[in-house]
């Protein structure tokens, strides 16, 4: 299992509206391996395809054809269910504007993942998450709202849930991209520390190349290809 | 949880909706139990006064005979009915109180009269019972103005309006005679008054010794009076009785029809009433539930991201229904008993006694609670169904 790649595809291509005069192809056979605990940024100019590609890594979208393996696993699209568990178990997910959760405190976000996985909530769980809020600084705002924190907070919140259940890889789209400088930067040092320490493979997608230039790797996308890896 | 946390956040529409569906309930129970204490009150006062079920003698037919030619008689008359006893009645007391459901059997020897008193006589209907019997077929005691409800020897009970047209008080003297030309002096024992003018005006009490005396009928009685446990079912009683005996048995149901269809249509109107009321509350909540889909798009996008299955999210929102409809009928049942309660306080007759009292019975407020629970669920079902088929990048993009 150690060997294997967090992450593989093999031929990815995604079309929409098939089968229509206005079909179109937006990933022209992808090929792509992360390993385990590797921390790569996909860059790319809008409409390279970028999002399109990170959702099909998120499985949150089904590739036209081709072969994704997530966590030493062939998805197979047909089977919501264990999509849908699989994805609970190996992603964590970080999103430009952090998505918290509005009706739960910053603790109950936290928990929020390891709730649905679980299907309740226990002593633990909470535990954990707190210890997670502290080791982001926040433990002292662990019971507010989000809307009681910074952007800055807010993110490193949105860190701790994709963090919460250990998964192997966490997809960050823009993480920093609604940030000042310095709360990019702390909200990048804490996912390095997390990939460094536990081994946690990230994929970035960034725009920022100054944030591009400090991944391990650098992943570049044109017009639906890959064009240096 | 989450059902939980999404109507908290939403908390001025969650205050309208439960508002709304806690006054659908206490509407829908005040309704009914409005409408069940009006009917038991109209029952009561019409059938207070009566049997549920009356056994007769079957009536007697002029039989045709045929002629040894073969002619019969074009037309048949119709026989004039004379007063008769009930054949072998003893022997059916026992038989009537075995059918299920009846609670009282008491036989009454009954028949027309004339109450004489100096100059004045005025025409009666002469009902002779056995006291213990009688009182367990209709209240007599509850209806007493003055003395008692006992009969013994030549005591008579007679109505306030028949004492007030004879001049008649406790312990006077009155003369009964009988279409048979047969009297008696019986002394007054008792007044009632049954709220008939009628009835107060016609009926005179005396032990049914007495007057099988006056009616001559030796022995005999002209009817018998049976109360049943369930007023509904009397007229399948009476089929039963007239089953077991061969008698006559005639319910309530068949001689007050039009009181009946009365009730009935107050029923079909007050169930007409609350299933609109029902369906009003279940477009209430679908409409706050599909309004809470569309502005909780992004969180159930963000939720399935996080590994939250179709299922989940459905539980989510048939749960929010649910719960909206648990506390919905929690708090219309408290408001439905409180309008109750303010009715028979502010609705009184001109005597200041309670009109009626709504009837709020436990099946009824346990059973509008279940509908309004099951409502709840089946009106989140539209939304729920949308939730949860929702596109988790759609959602989390443009939700």
């Amino acid at each position: 299992m150690a060997d294997t790649p967090v992450l593989r595809l093999a031929q990815v291509r995604k079309s929409y509206n098939l089968g229509t005069p206005i079909e179109v192809e937006v990933l022209h056979g992808i090929d792509l391996t992360l390993a385990r605990g590797e921390f790569a940024a996909l860059i790319g100019p809008s409409g390279s395809g970028k999002s399109t590609l990170l959702n099909i890594v998120g499985l949150l979208e089904r590739p036209t054809s081709g072969v994704v393996e997530l966590d030493g696993q062939t998805v197979h699209g047909d089977d919501e269910a264990s999509v849908t568990a699989l994805r609970g178990r190996s992603l964590g997910f970080v999103f430009q504007f952090h998505h918290l959760i509005p009706a739960f405190t910053a603790v109950e976000n936290v928990m929020m993942p390891r709730i649905i996985g679980a299907g309740r909530a226990d002593a633990a769980m909470r535990a954990e998450a707190l210890a997670l809020l502290e080791r982001m600084g926040l433990r002292e705002h662990a019971h507010k709202p989000p809307r009681a924190l910074s952007g800055g907070q807010q993110q490193r919140v949105a860190i701790a849930r994709a963090l919460v259940r250990r998964p192997p890889l966490v997809l960050a789209d823009e993480p920093t991209g609604n940030l000042d400088t310095k709360s990019a930067d702390e909200a990048f040092a804490l996912m390095r520390e997390f990939n460094r320490n536990q081994a946690v493979a990230f994929l970035l997608v960034t725009h920022d190349p100054r944030l591009a230039s400090r991944c391990d790797r650098v992943i570049e996308l044109l017009d639906g290809r890959v064009v240096s890896a | 949880m989450v059902a939980l946390r999404f109507l908290r956040e939403g908390r001025m529409q969650t205050a309208l909706i439960l508002a709304g569906i806690s006054a659908g309930v206490a509407v829908s129970i005040f309704l009914a139990a409005l409408i069940a204490g009006l009917q038991s009150s109209i029952i009561v006062r019409t059938l207070g006064t009566q049997a549920h079920v009356v056994m007769r003698p079957p009536e007697e037919r002029t039989r045709t005979v045929l002629e040894p030619s073969g002619a019969a008689a074009r037309t048949v008359q119709t026989r004039a009915q004379r007063l008769r006893s009930i054949d072998q009645w003893q022997a059916m007391i026992p038989l009537i109180e075995a059918v299920p459901g009846v609670v009282a059997v008491s036989p009454m020897a009954s028949g027309p009269a004339f109450a004489v008193r100096g100059d004045a006589s005025k025409s009666v209907a002469l009902l002779g019972v056995d006291t213990a019997r009688f009182l367990r077929i209709v209240r007599m005691a509850d209806y007493m103005v003055q003395g008692r409800f006992a009969l013994q020897g030549t005591d008579a009970v007679i109505g306030l309006d028949l004492a007030k047209d004879l001049g008649l008080a406790l312990g006077d003297k009155l003369r009964i005679r009988s279409a048979e030309d047969r009297d008696e002096v019986v002394t007054v024992t008792g007044i009632f008054d049954v709220g008939a003018r009628d009835l107060n005006r016609r009926w005179v009490f005396i032990a049914i010794k007495l007057a099988q005396n006056l009616l001559d009928l030796a022995g005999g009685v002209s009817n018998i009076d049976i109360r049943v446990d369930r007023l509904f079912e009397a007229e399948a009683i009476a089929r039963r009785i007239e089953g077991r005996t061969g008698a006559l048995a005639e319910s309530w149901m068949q001689t007050n029809a039009q009181l009946l269809a009365a009730l009935s249509n107050q029923t079909l109107t007050n169930r007409l009433i609350r299933g609109f009321v029902v369906l009003i509350v279940a477009l209430g909540i679908a409409s706050v539930l599909v309004v809470s889909v569309v502005q909780k798009s992004r969180e159930i996008g963000i939720l399935r991201a996080m590994g939250a299955s179709r299922r989940a999210i459905l539980g989510v929102f048939l749960l929010q229904g649910a719960i909206l409809g648990a506390l919905g009928a929690g708090l219309g049942a408290l408001g439905g008993l409180a309008l109750a309660r303010a009715f028979a306080r502010v609705f009184r007759n001109p005597d200041g006694t309670v009109l009626f009292r709504p009837e709020v019975t436990v099946e009824l407020v346990a059973g509008t609670a279940a509908v309004a629970l099951a409502v709840g669920v089946l009106a989140a079902a539209i939304p729920a169904r949308r939730a949860a088929s929702l596109d988790p990048v759609e959602a989390i993009r443009h939700g």
